[in-house]
């Protein structure tokens, strides 16, 4: 237990990674999951992690959020944020309202019930489902469910979003609407943004940076700059050669693990 | 609509709003109260008619004397006369508030240690097990210890309803906890739930179901124990339902049995019915109601 969370070394980092490991088991048993780990978000930076399975994209995003220990190195986080988390399924609490879930971290954090509503009003607007906050989950489709979750998740008033596979079970055309959301989002609230996917189109459509994770163990083995300028389309050429060229590295990485 | 994508115009609300209405259209069947009511009830009238009708042909049959087994309208002669009876509603108050006390107790008993037991694993490795045998001992067993202990009284009944009921409603407990699913724990927590926080805003409400179940079966068995208790616990001079059995077997005066009978199976259907529709309305806001199966 090396590991420690403080305030990054360098104050330009939203999030600042360093070596760090992450051990499953004990003795002979033992599985590397993460090996060496670096990596820093500036602020407002967008960053991709992609990979094959066995990455270990969503440990990394789980010590990142604090939900489990890295076994060495530092995690630094600026500010005493605590990054917000969204997974491949919305997680919303399936006894709750839309506008109750949205409400638990306020609630949480003890906001006067009349702020709740106000910010809940907001946050709804900001992903377009002012007029379903009386629904319940399941009485909505999967990307507005997502919608949700991303509300509540903001709710947090974090600057740090970290997302693991978040569109992953959605159809191309809600994806589609949920990237453009998600970078007008992101732009105008100015967040960092760590999003793991394994899917390469998604990642040259979103990100500033993609950074290519090895498997078994995961080690960062190879990161680009996208330049691509902003806003994007997920078939426009551009993107589509960035997904191209890390199809071609990952497609080397996956075949150094066969026989 | 990909064409649409191509061009690369900024996506408008119209646009979202259009594809959420798309997507949620149709999941809205309503059915009226009264239909629904109706599916509900005819099942039960159809095999309320097809039991007393059974019970008719049995006592036409001539199987047993009339005096022994009376035919359906004999007893509800007697169930009607017995509603006018000061004695039938003094007996349902005494044994109503027998099961009440009971009952209360054991849900409190039951909630504590169901929590504790979820929450440690030292108690959980200790009497994990032991409440589900307490749970599969027939509570008519209790019954010798209980009277020894606290002779023919009151308190002899109380001891047994409660360890016929605490049991089940400490399992649900137990249950409810274990199968909250880990990822909505994740959530709670990344959302800033710790400690009693998650326990309020994720556990217990998503542990409700099988709490309400366990609720269910507790109240089952502290009847059930309640019945026993009565029947073996008369000559307390308080002519609660069950000792209104005991005496009716002793005056030989079956349709006063009977019409006692079907005043117990009664009250345990309504209460039954109330927690069935405390588990559907939960079920139905969950979303996890099949409503063509309803």
């Amino acid at each position: 237990m090396t590991s420690t969370t403080t305030a990054p070394q360098s104050a330009t980092s939203s999030v600042a990674l360093s070596g760090v490991t992450k051990v499953y088991g004990r003795g002979a048993n033992a599985v590397l999951a993460l090996d060496g780990v670096s990596l820093d978000v500036a602020p407002g930076e967008f960053v991709c992690l992609v990979g094959a399975s066995g990455c270990g994209k969503s440990t990394l995003l789980n010590l990142v959020a604090g939900l489990d220990r890295a076994s060495g190195g530092r995690i630094a986080l600026a500010g005493d944020a605590s990054p917000g988390l969204m997974f491949q399924e919305p997680a919303l609490f399936p006894w709750l309202t839309v506008e109750a879930n949205v409400e638990v971290p306020l609630k949480l954090r003890g906001l006067p019930r009349a702020e709740r509503r106000e910010r809940v009003a907001e946050l709804l607007r900001t992903v377009h489902l002012a007029e379903f906050g009386r629904k319940r989950p399941h009485e909505l489709s999967g990307g507005m469910r997502q919608r949700v979750a991303l509300a509540r998740t903001l709710a947090l008033d974090t600057p740090v979003l970290l997302m693991d596979e978040p569109f992953g079970a959605l159809d191309a055309m809600t994806r589609d609407i949920l990237h453009d959301e998600l970078e007008r989002i992101w732009s105008e609230r100015k967040l960092s943004v760590l999003f793991v996917t394994h899917n390469v189109r998604e990642a040259a459509r979103l990100a500033d940076r993609i950074i290519l994770l090895s498997s078994r163990p995961g080690r960062i083995i190879w990161s680009t700059e996208v330049a691509v300028p902003r806003p994007r389309r997920i078939d426009s050429p551009e993107v589509a050669s960035i997904a191209a060229e890390v199809t071609d590295r990952l497609r080397t990485e996956v075949g150094r693990h066969g026989r | 609509m990909a064409g649409d994508t191509l061009t690369g115009a900024p996506r408008t609300g119209a646009e979202i709003s259009g594809l959420d209405a798309l997507e949620i259209a149709g999941r809205e069947q309503e059915i009226s109260p009264g239909a629904r009511l109706w599916a509900a009830t005819w099942p039960k009238l159809a095999a309320l008619a097809l039991a007393i009708g059974v019970w008719q042909v049995v006592v036409w049959s001539g199987w047993k004397p009339p005096w022994s087994l009376p035919g359906p309208v004999v007893v509800g002669e007697e169930l009607i006369r017995q509603a006018s009876d000061a004695q039938l509603w003094e007996g349902i108050a005494i044994t109503l508030r027998r099961a009440a006390v009971g009952y209360v107790f054991s849900v409190a008993v039951g909630l504590l240690v169901g929590l504790a037991v979820a929450r440690s694993r030292v108690l959980r490795a200790a009497i994990g097990s032991m409440i589900t045998a307490l749970q599969t001992m027939p509570s008519i067993a209790w019954f010798p210890l209980a009277i020894l202990l606290f002779e023919l009284s009151e308190k002899a009944i109380f001891f047994v309803v409660v360890l016929g009921a605490a049991p089940s409603i400490a399992n649900g407990v137990i249950a409810g906890v274990d199968y909250v699913p880990p990822l909505l724990l994740r959530a709670g927590r990344n959302l800033g739930a710790r400690g009693l926080g998650l326990y309020r805003y994720v556990i217990a409400p998503a542990a409700l179901p099988a709490i309400v179940a366990g609720l269910k079966q507790g109240w089952a068995f502290s009847w059930r124990s309640l019945m026993a208790g009565e029947l073996l616990v008369v000559g307390i001079s308080q002519t609660s339902l069950g000792a209104q059995l005991t005496y009716a077997r002793e005056l030989a005066d079956s349709p006063w049995l009977l019409s006692t009978m079907i005043v117990i199976l009664v009250i345990g259907l309504v209460v039954d019915a109330a927690f069935g529709a405390a588990d559907k309305a939960i079920r139905r806001r969950r979303g996890v109601l099949d409503q063509a199966g309803q």
